[in-house]
């Protein structure tokens, strides 16, 4: 291959795709390399037992901002919602459920009128925050200890965007950004059913429990991405469908993707970056390298230390990124019941987080490195929208599950089968019939999801999203405005500010950035 | 080496295996703490210990000097991105000097290479690096062990050092060139096997001179012998401020002296750069990437705001931690004085000091505020003080090899 490049992106998750097509928009000639057979990443679908298809890591699409899908043209290249604003169902052993959403609370406010009002105000709230928030988002953060005026104006808008929340939501939104979730919902809420499922947003995909301080960070940021108005929906097709229509976006713009193309080295020469190694040995040149991949991925096993100094590099040892979510597909014969849920219901997001301190039970066992005895389960049965999914009349359940600890105590080759059961067994409190409709499981833990999908630790976010890995010190402080200390080569991916999540802007973000730097 | 009736917080300070055959030699009983260890500044007097550098030799015992044993496949590239020199150039039987930098370009330690074999080197330094070393060991195949307690060790420094080592059996040290070092065997008094030794042509003396490294067992044969054979031709123990003074003529720098480690500052600004403390032509900006590059390329983009220099100042009062005018009103500060003697060989009084940028090159004046104390009667004077070239005494003797034979 002898084409020439401008820039090459390591990885074709959506982020990666999302980059590669703005980089390619800015006028570079752009070449994305994936390992995989697909693009995508987590944002995938696979088929886990003949027949059966399923998203396999995120399979809801929440968090991408419309603005984005739109400047992508995503609907032009293929993207479908097989279904949108799913309702929230909070599972309760005795049948009485509780059903939300955003946008309509009529159900809520007939079991608890109180909570339906708290939750209307705390959406309001969120919505006025994510106004200062959002913006901090969708751009670079500003470097540290610096005396550039970018950096300071930078500083001072994100203070102004805080300040113009007026005093009263400013004073709030400092007060509760270190906070404990669990302690916010206590002051807010009334039932535990409703306080389980804000607390299951706050911790899915960390390493952290409801008293966990900075709790509130991923629920903020939750709100940020979406505007303060989450919209929860499955993409016909799977999350590998959207990751499809990126690629479509991305090849129109002019960007070359290539798959099962794994980068063994990034490569340096002079102390700049000039291009990628494949492990096939193929050599591709470019001065701009920007990587998909989580940033011990990326500076540790493709750059290399040698390239690095060794106070970075220990900072980037000392991210933490070993993840604490697992994944639970099964393949059902028939539509499983759930006591006291009509089947309508069952196209909602099923929450199995009865209350905080059922979470923050399920969190103690991961500390010390045991699986939850009682997981905390977010379901859905996506065949419900998208038939297609499965064999005719046949259904697709897919569980994200946690706590699973990637260091389990006794290794996941012994756990694997205990815990599948754990979570069939709590599943099974909600819907005994269950099990003898499931005709196939796959489980996905942290070490699975590290190898299938190339993410270090399997990590959600690609490095725990915690305030001491936030904004301007994410990943580590030398490489948080996706630009790194070797000349040339960038990230692009969820490691990096904003965070983790199908949500583009990382991608977007750091699109700008290269654009800007070779400005 | 602790005694066993004393329990070790009433003790906490190491003894090295010298230590007792120093003590027959020391009349003030003055010990300071270094590196773990207790060492003796002073034995007798400081000019007669001093004198002993220039005109003879003398023992010092460089035991705390922290000692790391560096091997394994990567050990060479290890070294080459730990630190600013190139050691590929550093052949099996060769020592370099050199220093290390955090992130930043800023100086964290500096000490002594010793290349043992291809990928095996000893690395001597001022203090104690593992943590910057195991950092620094990410991602290489290297093992990196502190072997201070494990060498016993002695710098024979001065003019007769050869003559000194000659006459107690080591055979061939004459050929040893500057910063080389090897094997060497001496013969123990009153017979037994003989004691084998690693020396090498190194010293903080700017002298003619050596270091001697050997087991810890072997120390007090060593130590006798050479004490045996130098008894009669003004051989002596020295202690630190002895060496201080001979360092300062010699013009190296010492850490918490002359510059803090980057490891141990607080304040923000005060951490130091190779190419502040005058050692520019330590770093290779050529051999690859390593640790500090590119904030020193940063730097010497930028120019220099302040530099390390030697000054000549006049009178005969050292000038100790003075500090340093543009003019003799003592209106503009541009630096202060990090060391000060007054050199007996050199006749002249000398400094090492940390000046501003503009005035640091070779000829410019600056002014010293000196206080004088006549019998607690205080004055204090201004004094000029010229900018000049270091080392501040160079003799030939320190090089030439093989060494003259008094
Ligand atoms: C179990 C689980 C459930 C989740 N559920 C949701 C959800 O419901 N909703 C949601 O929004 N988010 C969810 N997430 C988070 C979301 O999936 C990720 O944060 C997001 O997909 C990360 O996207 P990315 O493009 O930054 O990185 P990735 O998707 O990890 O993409 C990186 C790409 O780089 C490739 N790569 C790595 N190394 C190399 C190499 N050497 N050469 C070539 N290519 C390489 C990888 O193969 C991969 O394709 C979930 C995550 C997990 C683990």
């Amino acid at each position: 291959m002898n084409a020439t490049y401008d820039a090459i992106v390591v990885g074709g998750g959506h982020n990666g795709l999302v980059c590669a097509t703005f980089l390619a928009r800015g006028g570079k000639r752009v070449l994305v390399l994936e390992a995989a057979d697909h693009v995508g990443g987590a944002a995938a679908t696979r088929e886990f037992a003949p027949g059966f298809r399923v998203s396999a890591c995120a399979h809801l699409l929440h968090l991408m901002p419309p603005g984005l899908v739109q400047e992508l043209g995503l609907e032009k290249h293929g993207l479908k919602l097989a279904a949108r604003s799913l309702p929230t169902v909070a599972l309760d052993e005795a049948g009485a459920h509780l059903s939300y959403e955003p946008g309509n609370l009529e159900g809520l406010a007939r079991t608890s009128p109180k909570d339906a009002a708290a939750l209307s105000d705390w959406y309001a709230f969120l919505q006025r925050a994510s106004r200062a928030l959002h913006p901090v988002l969708s751009a670079t953060p500003p470097r540290l200890g610096t005396d550039a005026w970018r950096d300071r104006l930078k500083l001072l808008s994100i203070g102004f965007g805080i300040r113009r929340l007026g005093r009263k939501d400013m004073r709030e939104l400092l007060r509760i950004g270190a906070m404990p979730v669990h302690d916010l919902l206590e002051e807010r809420f009334e039932s535990p059913l409703l306080k389980g499922a804000l607390a299951l947003d706050a911790v899915l995909g960390t390493n952290l429990g409801p008293r966990s301080p900075g709790t509130l960070v991923s629920l903020l940021y939750r709100a940020a991405a979406s505007q303060g108005s989450e919209v929860l929906s499955l993409p016909e097709g799977g999350l590998g469908a959207l990751s499809d229509a990126l690629a479509r976006a991305a090849t129109s713009a002019g960007v070359e993707v290539r798959t099962g193309a794994p980068v063994a080295r990034i490569l340096v020469r002079e102390d700049r970056v000039c291009g990628v190694a494949l492990a096939s040995g193929e050599q591709v040149s470019a001065a701009t390298v920007v990587s998909n991949a989580d940033p011990k991925t990326t500076f540790l096993a493709l750059l290399g230390a040698e390239h690095l100094d060794a106070g970075f590099t220990r900072r980037v040892t000392q991210v933490r990124t070993r993840g604490f979510t697992a994944k639970l597909h099964l393949a059902l014969d028939r539509l499983p019941q759930f006591s006291g849920l009509a089947e309508a219901a069952l196209r909602g997001r099923l929450l199995v987080a009865p209350s905080s301190d059922y979470i923050e039970r399920a969190y103690n066992h991961a500390k010390y490195g045991e699986f939850s005895e009682q997981p905390m389960l977010e379901v859905t049965i996506p065949t419900l929208a998208d038939p297609a999914l499965a064999p005719s009349g046949k259904h697709v359940m897919s569980v994200i599950v946690q706590y699973a600890p990637y260091a389990v105590k006794g290794g996941w080759e012994v756990q694997r089968e205990p815990f599948t059961e754990r979570i069939l067994a709590t599943l099974g409190r909600y819907a005994p019939q269950l099990r003898a409709a499931v005709s196939a499981t796959q489980l996905l833990t942290p070490p699975d999801i590290e190898r299938e999908f190339r993410i270090n630790g399997g990590h959600w976010h690609h490095a725990e999203l915690t305030l001491d890995q936030f904004m301007m010190v994410r990943p580590v402080p030398g490489a948080a405005q996706y630009q790194t200390p070797v000349p040339g080569l960038y990230l692009c991916g969820a490691g990096c500010h904003p965070g983790g999540g199908v949500m583009g802007l990382a991608g977007r973000n750091a699109a700008r950035q290269v654009i800007r730097e070779a400005a | 080496m602790l005694t066993e009736t004393a329990p070790h917080f009433r003790q906490p300070l190491l003894k090295t295996p010298f230590h007792e055959r120093q003590r027959e030699y020391s009349q003030l009983d003055s010990y300071v703490p270094w590196a773990g260890y207790s060492t003796f500044d002073v034995f007798t007097n400081v000019e007669q210990e001093y004198f002993s550098v220039r005109n003879a030799s003398s023992l010092y015992d460089l035991t705390p000097m922290v000692k790391y044993r560096v091997s394994g496949p990567d050990a060479l590239r290890f070294l080459n991105r730990l630190v600013t020199r190139d050691m590929g150039k550093l052949s099996p039987g060769k020592v370099a000097y050199t220093v290390w930098c955090d992130d930043a370009g800023k100086i964290i330690d500096d000490g002594t290479v010793f290349c043992l074999a291809a990928n095996d080197y000893r690395v001597c330094t001022a203090e104690r690096q593992l943590d910057w070393f195991e950092a620094s060991a990410i991602g290489y195949d290297v093992e990196i062990r502190e072997i201070t307690e494990e060498v016993a060790a002695l710098a024979v420094q001065g003019p007769i050092s050869a003559k000194l080592l000659r006459g107690v059996g080591i055979a061939g040290i004459e050929r040893l060139k500057p910063f080389e070092h090897g094997e060497f065997s001496m013969p123990r008094a009153g017979g037994g096997p003989t004691v084998t030794l690693m020396v090498s042509r190194t010293g903080f003396t700017g002298d003619l001179g050596y270091e001697l490294w050997m087991q810890p067992q072997d120390a007090e044969a060593v130590w006798d012998a050479l004490m045996e054979f130098g008894r009669t031709r003004a051989v002596r123990p020295i202690g630190s401020k002895a060496l201080n003074m001979v360092r300062i003529e010699a013009g190296f720098i010492l850490p918490k002296v002359d510059f803090v480690s980057a490891a141990h500052t607080l304040y923000l600004g005060t951490e130091r750069s190779p190419i502040e403390l005058g050692l520019s032509w330590l770093i290779d900006y050529k051999k690859g990437h390593f640790t500090g590059r590119r904030a020193l390329l940063q730097e010497v983009a930028r120019g220099p705001r302040r530099q390390l220099v030697g000054l000549d100042i006049e009178g005969t009062k050292p000038a100790y931690n003075a500090l340093l005018y543009t003019e003799a009103s003592g209106r503009r500060e541009a630096g202060s004085v990090t060391s000060a003697i007054w050199s007996p060989t050199c006749k002249r009084n000398l400094a090492l000091a940390m000046v501003d940028a503009p005035f640091i090159a070779t000829g410019s004046t600056l002014w010293a505020e000196v206080y004088l104390n006549r019998e607690l009667v205080w004055e204090r004077r201004m004094v000029r003080a010229r900018v000049v070239d270091r080392p501040f005494f160079a003799p030939a003797r320190r090089r030439t090899t093989p060494p003259a034979d008094f």
